[in-house]
């Protein structure tokens, strides 16, 4: 795969194109709980961020706030040089470029694995029946499932509705995807079918942003790793580094956990 | 048995006029149900106050009182001249209204968050994902409590007889008042209600039953 070096560090005025998401000091409570703290997070066209850490540490909480899923308290978080808008139909607009992969699938549960994947583009994009009908066939071969275009997703594994969630969300054309835990709730056998399909979005130059357990997949197809904790993004680097050579504490303790076993 | 013979032409004005106020009434409260409980779980505040206060107002009034109001409030200020069938469709359809919004919202809750934030994420709007992906789910759940509902409100269309609305039970006043006994006259009259009602409920069962194979 192409070895993209981000130079996270690079301070100079990068090209305002280029940067595809920025979240700018984002703050956010869940009650008494400050979830996100201080936040800054910049995310190119074409790089893959992975963000790990231990559970309860905001990473979901912050993969949901990209498209606005979940509101923030303070700063700005800005799409392709847009800034989030207030709920409404502009919001609306700018979630149909941002692809969204839920730890629990939620496919339509009383539309065909087909019809899930035309229904973005037919009710959203406005795009005709036939078209839109032939574009979701391709993109479930793409990801494997084309066999099962007109069952229900509740007749499906795991893995394959998580796969068809994907095809789902790369209907719209997004612009960047958000994986979200995409992995969490597969039996162990299935997690790589899906690991596969977003290696390959991955190699394919998709923006994506992925919330993972999945240490294996952050090394191999990773740009850059962004650990959080506690609400804070403790360390960002690249993968090799990162995981060889730690530079925090909070990182090298999370690592010694997870790694032996 | 004399009487039913000897009015059927009454008994059948009835029994029609009851079905056209029931069905009138009934779809008001479909539409008007619908349309509050969409407010009622709205991001837009001003849109779910009105919803409560709808539900509030409506549900908690007496019926009779409603009709009173609509009966000889609405003519005065809103709709001068309007019939007494259209009158008595706004208070009953009004009425019923709320207590079909509360059951639609209770079928919405039951359809997981997840199906409203996947909607979202693909970039459907509020009204998109409530009419796509919530309310065909929430279909299965509101079906019960609206066949008891709609037979609550075929009975309720009683009240609008005695509005000068042609319906069965203002059609047993009138045979009353001409001396033939009441007892057989309301066994009647209530057999022709449970026609109505029975018919409701196969129709709902129909409908559950098709619900339930298509997921």
């Amino acid at each position: 795969m192409s070895e993209v070096s981000v130079t996270k560090n690079a301070e100079g005025p990068a090209p305002a194109g280029d940067q595809l998401v920025v979240l700018d000091n984002v703050n956010k409570h869940f009650g008494a709980l400050h979830v996100l703290q201080d936040i800054d997070l910049t995310i190119k066209r074409g790089e893959v961020v992975v963000v790990i850490g231990p559970s309860g540490s905001g990473k979901s909480t912050l993969c949901r706030t990209i498209n606005r899923l979940e509101t923030i308290d303070s700063g700005s978080i800005t799409i392709d040089g847009k800034p989030l808008p207030q709920e409404g139909r502009e919001l609306a607009r700018l979630r149909a470029d941002v692809g969204m992969v839920f730890q629990s699938f939620n496919l339509f549960a009383h539309k065909t694995v087909l019809e899930n994947v035309m229904l973005g583009q037919t009710k959203v994009r406005k795009t005709d029946k036939a078209a839109a009908a032939k574009k979701a066939r391709g993109l479930l071969d793409r990801v494997g499932v084309g066999t099962q275009a007109d069952k229900y997703p509740a007749q499906l594994s795991g893995g394959q509705q998580q796969r068809v969630a994907i095809a789902r969300a790369l209907a719209m054309d997004p612009k960047v995807m958000l994986f979200d835990e995409p992995t969490s709730a597969l039996d162990p056998e299935m997690i790589n079918e899906v690991l596969d399909v977003m290696q390959q979005l991955a190699r394919e130059g998709m923006t994506m942003v992925v919330v993972t357990h999945e240490m294996g997949f952050a090394r191999s197809a990773a740009n850059r790793v962004v650990f959080m904790a506690d609400g804070r993004i403790i360390e960002e680097a690249e993968p090799n580094q990162f995981f060889n050579n730690p530079r925090s504490d909070r990182a090298k303790d999370f690592l010694s956990k997870i790694l032996h076993h | 048995m004399n009487v039913l013979l000897d009015y059927l032409p009454e008994f059948r004005d009835g029994f029609l006029g009851t079905l056209a106020i029931t069905g009138s009434s009934a779809l008001l409260a479909l539409v008007l149900g619908v349309l509050i409980a969409g407010f009622r779980v709205s991001p837009i505040p001003p849109l779910r106050a009105f919803g409560t206060a709808w539900v509030t107002l409506l549900r908690n009034t007496p019926l009779t009182l409603l009709f009173l109001v609509a009966v000889f409030v609405v003519p005065q200020i809103l709709v001068p001249g309007a019939s007494p069938f259209v009158l008595a469709t706004l208070a009953l359809g009004f009425y019923t209204s709320s207590f079909v919004c509360e059951a639609v919202r209770s079928g919405i809750n039951t359809v997981p968050l997840g199906q409203a934030e996947a909607a979202r994420s693909i970039g459907m709007t509020f009204s998109q994902t409530l009419r796509l992906v919530v309310l065909p789910q929430a279909t299965r759940t509101v079906l019960p409590p609206m066949s008891s509902i709609f037979i609550a409100l075929t009975k309720n269309s009683a009240i609008a007889g005695a509005f000068s609305v042609t319906d069965l039970f203002g059609h047993s006043k009138l045979l009353s008042d001409k001396g033939y006994a009441i007892g057989w006259i309301f066994l009647w009259i209530a057999l022709a209600y449970l026609v109505i009602t029975f018919s409701i409920s196969a129709l709902f069962r129909v409908l559950e039953r098709r619900m339930g194979v298509a997921r």
